[in-house]
């Protein structure tokens, strides 16, 4: 039971922030569903079913690839004593920092016809052109889905895990017991019990490669993400655009009902707070060796090798890599980064402090609209927040051009676009991380600041916030980060001549010069490596 | 003139009541205890009385002021009410000192460090100013919390479980500590538990609640020799149903003789049960063959004494032996019912 406060102020205030941000989404969804276009018609007659299977393939394959990699490492780790486990098992979260377009890079630098991979090879064999023999091209949709495999498993690998060893540790002990070899009851306690942990793993891997716009661009293959931003960039057609978005909505619905679907019947089942460090298979001999190797191998291709080739150009072309430019852009998306967590920081405040004084009948919902911007890739966000900035726009210089004023595209032209979508993309993060801290605040400590006499702001301000300095701290650097790291919304709506390091180091991957920007690539990793120290502590918290 | 006057309050939560008909009247500087089983109203009935809840109908005043009727309703924090908490709400962020002077309003500072320091002393914490919550005892957390709920002199102090997390060898201690400094501060109290001992040793009369409505309020003996109703007998103690007649005001016919009451009774002639609480029942060794004799189930050592289990009317009951004799399990026994006052309930 909350306290009652005075909350039409607050009430106000929340479903405000609730509807600002799904205002984007609404237009896009009107959009996307009125009249017709003309480009977008060009394109569904030729290319966009080409398009929608290729999204479709990648998100299936990523998928494929990720539970052939993460299901049997995160049994290993869970499981399993064999040496290394213990490094591993935090390791292999690794590759979550690597944004796929580095990936992608490097390997097609180490794998193609110049690369050190076939002079190799030739050497070896004496071969002397491509007619001499085969080898695999990895800019196909093929290569795509393993790269961005490569570097979402570890969602899955993290969610099986966890379940493996909260869920299902003890019912795996007790079918130990009961006879069971590891391969049977792996497959009939674990995998049964961990269907749900799979499913929301595989759901949210999908997801991110149904987003992800910059490795197929730069493997040149068409989805519906690329055909979002060229019809933008290249038609300047943003019907079509928030057409082909619609698409991409309808397979993000589709995605979260099959989730919704094979959930169904599913029990909550309790967690068990007793889970300690202990395995309950120990290896010997090749299969400890093979399960050492194992995760030595996936770990060195998808971060290892990578990250060593990054600072090998970053060594060898200091110095041109060591120039102004990373320090500007570095300190143009600080800017962007800082004001984003700020504002998503205050506006999650304001809802969840609604959500907690609220005696409405459905608190939630403000929070959860605010929240939905999260699942909309980035491409689709850019283009719906767009859609109601423009508008805007023209209205406001409609308006002011009688009085001799002209403000241009002082919205949708402007940083005031993408900060807006960053906030609406990264809302939902600072809003998770605060809300586990403002729901660990004893709901007693709120009555008993209202039974001294102090109103709802005295309370938030002299109680809550001290309370949630950690939280706050938290959210802020989660939303920080992954604003640094945001690409193919920064793309779409950054201002004439604004880079941030992302869109910098992706421009000198386009243009196969990341030799050149190594230095900004290497620093996104490591910005990319923060959130996984949180991810690591929480868990060893929750086991200790 | 009552201090809180609480007439045919109620609350409904999504569609069910809560309370109803409830009405409650506390003294000035009176400790009363809201007590039942779990469920039956009591914490809701305290929320409404701090305002954190607000009452479907139903009148209450605070002081001479009302604070809710059908056409007011006043906000919790203009209430002036002091509350105590399960889990004492402390503000973990807050020294013990600040905690204390959370609630201290329109005073100087020098005023408010005097005011704590007052309430250090009053309950014992003096070298705890500094500390923070975590830094203490769990019964030190509770005296600081009933420091800051007495600091900004409320009018009426609510006390919701207070002693429920902590151990028993210290609470009957405490309770006799925080009875104190109400006394001491001369505030009216409500208090709220589910532990008939803890009501007993803290409050001046009880208020024993049951499906939403007060059953029956009174003094801890009145209402554990005179329980107006089966529910109120039952809460407050054990004890076993008899059919009875009553013969006369002061006999009542049961299949184990007749029990002699110290109270008259006006329910002459009519047929009903009477409530026997064990300690007005005692064993005694019987003949071998005696039809009435029943044979002890078995027996336990309470430490001064035994204590045997018996069936009486079908019930099992554990009383003692007369004369705190020793007696052996499946030994034949006579049930004597002492005279005492009488709780007849008619059909």
């Amino acid at each position: 039971m909350h306290v009652k406060f005075s909350l039409s102020r607050w009430q106000l205030i929340a479903w405000f922030i609730g509807l600002l941000l799904v205002t984007p989404l609404g237009f896009l969804l009107v959009e996307s569903l009125q009249g017709g276009s003309d480009v977008f018609q060009h394109l569904f007659d030729t290319v966009l079913w080409d398009y929608t299977r290729n999204t479709l393939f990648l998100i299936a394959g990523v998928g494929l690839l990720s539970c052939l990699i993460a299901l049997p490492l995160a049994w290993l780790t869970a499981y399993c004593e064999f040496p290394g486990r213990k490094q591993f098992e935090w390791a292999l979260m690794l590759p979550l920092a690597m944004p796929t377009y580095l990936i992608a890079y490097v390997y097609t630098d180490l794998l193609d016809y110049a690369g050190p991979v076939q002079i190799a090879l030739r050497d070896w064999f004496g071969w002397q052109s491509p007619d001499d023999y085969w080898f695999f091209d990895i800019r196909t949709l093929t290569g795509a889905i393993v790269m961005i495999a490569l570097v979402l498993y570890p969602y899955l690998y993290l969610i099986f895990k966890t379940a493996l060893r909260e869920q299902s540790f003890k019912l795996v002990q007790a079918s130990q017991l009961m006879g069971l070899s590891p391969l049977q009851s792996f497959l009939r306690v674990s995998l049964p019990l961990g269907r749900g942990a799979i499913v929301a793993g595989i759901t949210l891997i999908s997801m991110e490669a149904m987003a992800d716009f910059a490795t197929v661009n730069y493997f040149a293959v068409s989805t519906l993400t690329t055909a979002v931003y060229d019809t933008w960039l290249g038609y300047y057609s943003l019907t079509a655009a928030a057409k082909i978005s619609g698409i991409m909505l309808l397979i993000l619905f589709l995605t979260l009902m099959l989730e919704r679907y094979s959930r169904r019947n599913q029990a909550v089942y309790e967690r068990q707070s007793s889970v300690n460090s202990a395995t309950l298979y120990s290896l010997k001999g090749s299969a400890a060796w093979g399960a050492t190797i194992a995760c030595s191998l996936t770990l060195l291709l998808a971060f290892l090798l990578p990250v060593a080739v990054l600072v090998k150009y970053a060594i060898v072309y200091a110095e041109d890599a060591w120039n102004g430019a990373f320090f500007n852009y570095a300190w143009q998306s600080l800017k962007v980064a800082v004001v984003v967590s700020l504002a998503t920081i205050i506006l999650s405040l304001c809802v969840l402090f609604y959500q907690r004084i609220s005696k409405d009948r459905y608190p939630l919902i403000p929070g959860r609209l605010a929240s939905t911007g999260y699942a909309l890739p980035g491409t689709v966000l850019a283009i719906a927040v767009l859609l109601p900035l423009t508008q805007l726009d023209d209205l406001l210089n409609a308006w002011l051009e009688p009085h001799g004023f002209s403000l241009g595209l002082v919205l949708s032209g402007t940083l005031f676009a993408m900060v807006f979508a960053y906030i609406v993309r990264f809302y939902a993060i600072a809003h998770g991380a605060l809300e586990s801290s403002f729901l660990r605040i004893s709901p007693s400590l709120d009555m008993a600041s209202q039974s001294m006499g102090k109103g709802p702001f005295t309370t938030l301000y002299k109680v809550h916030l001290p309370l949630l300095k950690r939280g706050i701290l938290t959210a802020g650097l989660l939303v920080f980060i992954e604003c640094m790291k945001e690409l193919p919304a920064a793309l779409l709506l950054r201002p004439f001549n604004f880079e941030t390091l992302a869109t910098h180091v992706f421009q000198y991957v386009s243009d196969e010069q990341l030799e050149l920007a190594s230095i900004s690539a290497l620093f996104i990793v490591l910005v990319g490596l923060i959130p996984l120290y949180f991810v690591n502590r929480s868990m060893e918290h929750n086991h200790s | 003139m009552s201090h809180l006057i609480i007439k045919d309050l109620a609350y409904q939560y999504n569609g069910t009541k809560v309370l109803s008909e409830l009405t409650l009247n506390v003294k000035q500087d009176e400790i009363v205890c809201l007590l039942g089983a779990s469920g039956c109203g009591k914490t809701t009935t305290l929320k409404a009385i701090a305002g954190i809840l607000q009452p479907s109908q139903g009148y209450m005043s605070i002081d001479s002021q009302v604070v809710n009727d059908n056409h007011h309703f006043i906000a919790p924090e203009k209430r002036n009410i002091g509350m105590m908490f399960q889990d004492y709400a402390l503000f973990p962020h807050l020294t013990v000192s600040d905690n204390i002077a959370f609630g201290l309003s329109n005073m100087s500072k020098a005023q408010k460090r005097e005011r704590v320091s007052e309430m250090l002393r009053l309950v014992k914490l003096d070298g705890c100013a500094k500390r923070y919550p975590h830094q203490l005892s769990g019964g030190q957390q509770q005296r600081v919390a009933i420091a800051r709920a007495l600091a900004y002199k409320p009018s009426l102090l609510l006390l919701d479980e207070p002693f429920s997390n902590i151990d028993t060898q210290v609470r009957f201690e405490l309770i006799a500590d925080i009875r104190r400094i109400i006394k001491d501060q001369q505030v009216s109290a409500v208090f709220v538990t589910h532990s008939k001992e803890e009501a007993f040793a803290f409050a001046d009369t009880l208020a024993v609640m049951h499906g939403g409505k007060i059953a029956q309020q009174g003094t801890p003996e009145q209402l554990f020799s005179q329980p107006n109703s089966k529910e109120v007998a039952e809460f407050l103690g054990t004890g076993i149903y008899l059919t009875a007649k009553v013969l006369t005001p002061t006999e009542y016919e049961t299949t184990y003789g007749v029990i002699h009451s110290l109270t008259e009774s006006k329910h002459q002639g009519q047929h009903g049960v009477v409530y026997v609480r064990p300690h007005h029942i005692k064993l005694c060794e019987a003949e071998h063959g005696d039809v009435s004799s029943q044979a002890i189930l078995n027996r336990r050592f309470i430490g001064t004494r035994y204590v045997y289990k018996v069936r009486i009317a079908g019930q099992e009951l554990e009383v003692a032996a007369e004369n705190d004799r020793v007696l052996a399990v499946e030994q034949p026994v006579k049930i004597k019912i002492m005279p005492h006052t009488v709780n007849f309930f008619e059909d």
